[in-house]
């Protein structure tokens, strides 16, 4: 195999060594219980408030609106569920949109079994939300609004300050998961009027198993998760040291360098766009073509159906994913790729690549290289090229 | 998650292509699921499949159980390649993942297809040979998930 392209840093991002770093000493080193009395747990409760600190400035918040979690699901899944508890007195029913993470759309299905009515707001064509629809989906009994900030498939960033002010000027709750933005683009919890988000530290090369809740003051929903009184009382068990001291770090240096970051992933971004549109014919770009997060890259080629195509760069050192059908282990595509209207053949063709800062110009044209390459073979291999040339009258 | 059979014959399909003339073609699937399957078959005056050939769009399962599906029925007789079932294909493949089954009742209907267009062209009737469904999927879909 050739040496490994990774371009896949949407599912996951390789933990930086500076990270490993600044977590390792609270493995075996400083490995107190933050509860505890003496000093061991005394220097674990201070890495915590430092990383605690760090991220609240990141969003514009105050440290007491931090809740650490396990990851982004369980920010979501505690968002939604424990908002439904606490406002069922004023009303049942929730807005989000069609392209939302499953962690949104399913705990989402949950509430619906619960009682719970939801509405689901189309995107456009490039994913981006239609506002009239939010507006005129509201209700009297409207209790949240939940929208992703960017997309996780097609890289399209939301509207998020217009929607908080759609959600304020109603007396809504607005809650938005932007784990894929966090970190990668600024996010300020102030003037996007935002009561909640979910982020996680696995998307920024930060650890896994480690995110955050951020709930701003007033907002009264309760614990998720019972048990000590850790995280206010609002998140109970022993906190994840390492991996919050972890997260801090990501954070720490995603922010100091964000704007270098933008600029040179996004550069990256649009030299992959431009050359895959230049060299691989009957090609379509989804998402946004500028409102996109900058380090995503999504296409769907016409005639081939996605698993192959990831298993034959897979074969060529290249990581990259799919909305195909195949990938997930059920019969329909990507749910996202069907709301922006694509057929679902077409949708069955799509590739994702997401970049880091990381990646070079050198991986970018091998990798162009290799999709150039096994599309057309694929698309030797496929009835419904066969019949489009016969259809256009030329030869196979 | 494949196995190494499998990934053997995604990545160098046996008879992938298109007959000219063909004696039979069966198209089977649909895009909507992800894959279609196409069989050509050449069969000569003794009944006897020379050529095979297939087209295929889907995954690399799909790919697999296309290649191997001519491999079994080329050089077959007609009756001795309406015995070549779906079960014939994992086994010849070392199995498939459970999601991917399906892929292979595909080619085993691909390959009925494909008999079933012959025997209306030479005026036919083939015994055991049901006229091919358009879909698999519509009663796939409700058992796996």
């Amino acid at each position: 195999m050739d040496k490994m392209i990774y371009l896949d840093n949407a599912a996951t991002t390789r933990t930086s060594r500076e990270v490993v770093e600044a977590m390792l000493p609270y493995f075996s080193e400083y490995y107190g219980n933050a509860s505890s009395i003496y000093h061991l747990g005394n220097r674990s409760k201070k890495a915590i408030a430092e990383a605690r600190a760090v991220i609240a400035e990141s969003l514009g918040a105050d440290p007491s609106e931090i809740y650490f979690t396990a990851g982004g699901s369980e920010s979501d899944n505690w968002a939604l569920i424990a908002t439904a508890k606490a406002l069922a007195h004023k009303g049942k029913h929730i807005i989000t949109s069609s392209i939302e993470h499953h962690a949104i759309l399913h705990t989402c299905r949950y509430l619906e079994e619960e009682g719970y009515k939801i509405t689901y707001i189309n995107v456009d064509e490039n994913g981006m939300i239609k506002l009239e629809e939010l507006k005129n989906a509201i209700r009297p009994d409207t209790i949240l609004i939940t929208v992703m900030f960017a997309n996780n498939e097609i890289g399209t960033i939301q509207p998020v300050q217009k929607i908080g002010e759609i959600a304020r000027e109603r007396g809504i709750l607005f809650h938005t998961d932007a784990v894929q933005a966090y970190g990668h683009i600024p996010v300020d919890v102030e003037t996007m009027n935002i009561d909640m988000l979910s982020a996680s530290g696995h998307k920024l090369h930060g650890p896994k198993g480690i995110g955050f809740l951020y709930i701003r003051k007033g907002v009264k929903i309760r614990a998720f998760i019972h048990g000590g009184a850790q995280e206010r009382g609002r998140r109970a068990g022993t906190e994840n040291v390492p991996g919050i001291v972890g997260f801090g770090e990501a954070v720490r240096r995603a922010c100091s360098d964000q704007k270098e970051y933008m600029e040179k992933v996004s550069a990256l971004r649009d030299y992959l766009i431009e050359k895959i549109e230049k060299e691989v014919p009957y090609c379509r770009l989804n998402g946004h073509r500028t409102m996109r997060l900058p380090n995503n890259v999504n296409f769907s080629f016409q005639f081939i159906e996605g698993e192959s195509l990831l298993i034959m760069l897979d074969m060529k050192g290249i990581c990259a994913s799919s909305g195909s059908a195949c990938t997930s282990g059920s019969l329909d595509p990507s749910h996202v790729l069907l709301a922006i209207g694509l057929p679902h053949e077409i949708a069955h063709g799509s590739l994702r690549l997401t970049l880091s800062g990381e990646n070079t110009i050198e991986e970018l044209d091998h990798t162009v290289d290799a999709i150039k390459e096994i599309v057309e073979r694929l698309r030797q291999m496929s009835p419904l090229y066969e019949d489009f040339l016969k259809k256009e009258g030329k030869e196979a | 998650m494949y196995s190494e059979k499998v990934m053997d014959h995604f990545t160098n399909p046996r008879n992938m292509g298109e007959i000219e003339n063909p004696s039979g073609v069966g198209t089977v699937g649909n895009a909507k699921c992800g894959d279609i399957m196409r069989i050509y078959l050449d069969v000569d005056e003794a009944g006897v499949i020379r050529e095979c050939k297939f087209k295929t769009f889907g995954c690399g399962a799909a790919v697999a159980t296309s290649s191997m599906a001519t491999e079994l029925v080329k050089g077959k007789t007609i009756e001795e390649a309406l015995k070549v079932t779906n079960q014939a294909v994992m086994e010849a493949l070392d199995g498939l993942p459970p999601v991917k089954v399906h892929c292979s009742l595909l080619a085993e209907e691909a390959i009925h297809a494909a008999l079933w267009d012959y025997a209306e062209k030479k005026g036919i009737t083939i015994e055991g040979l049901k006229k091919p469904k358009n879909d698999i999927h519509e009663e796939e879909a409700e058992e796996e998930y």
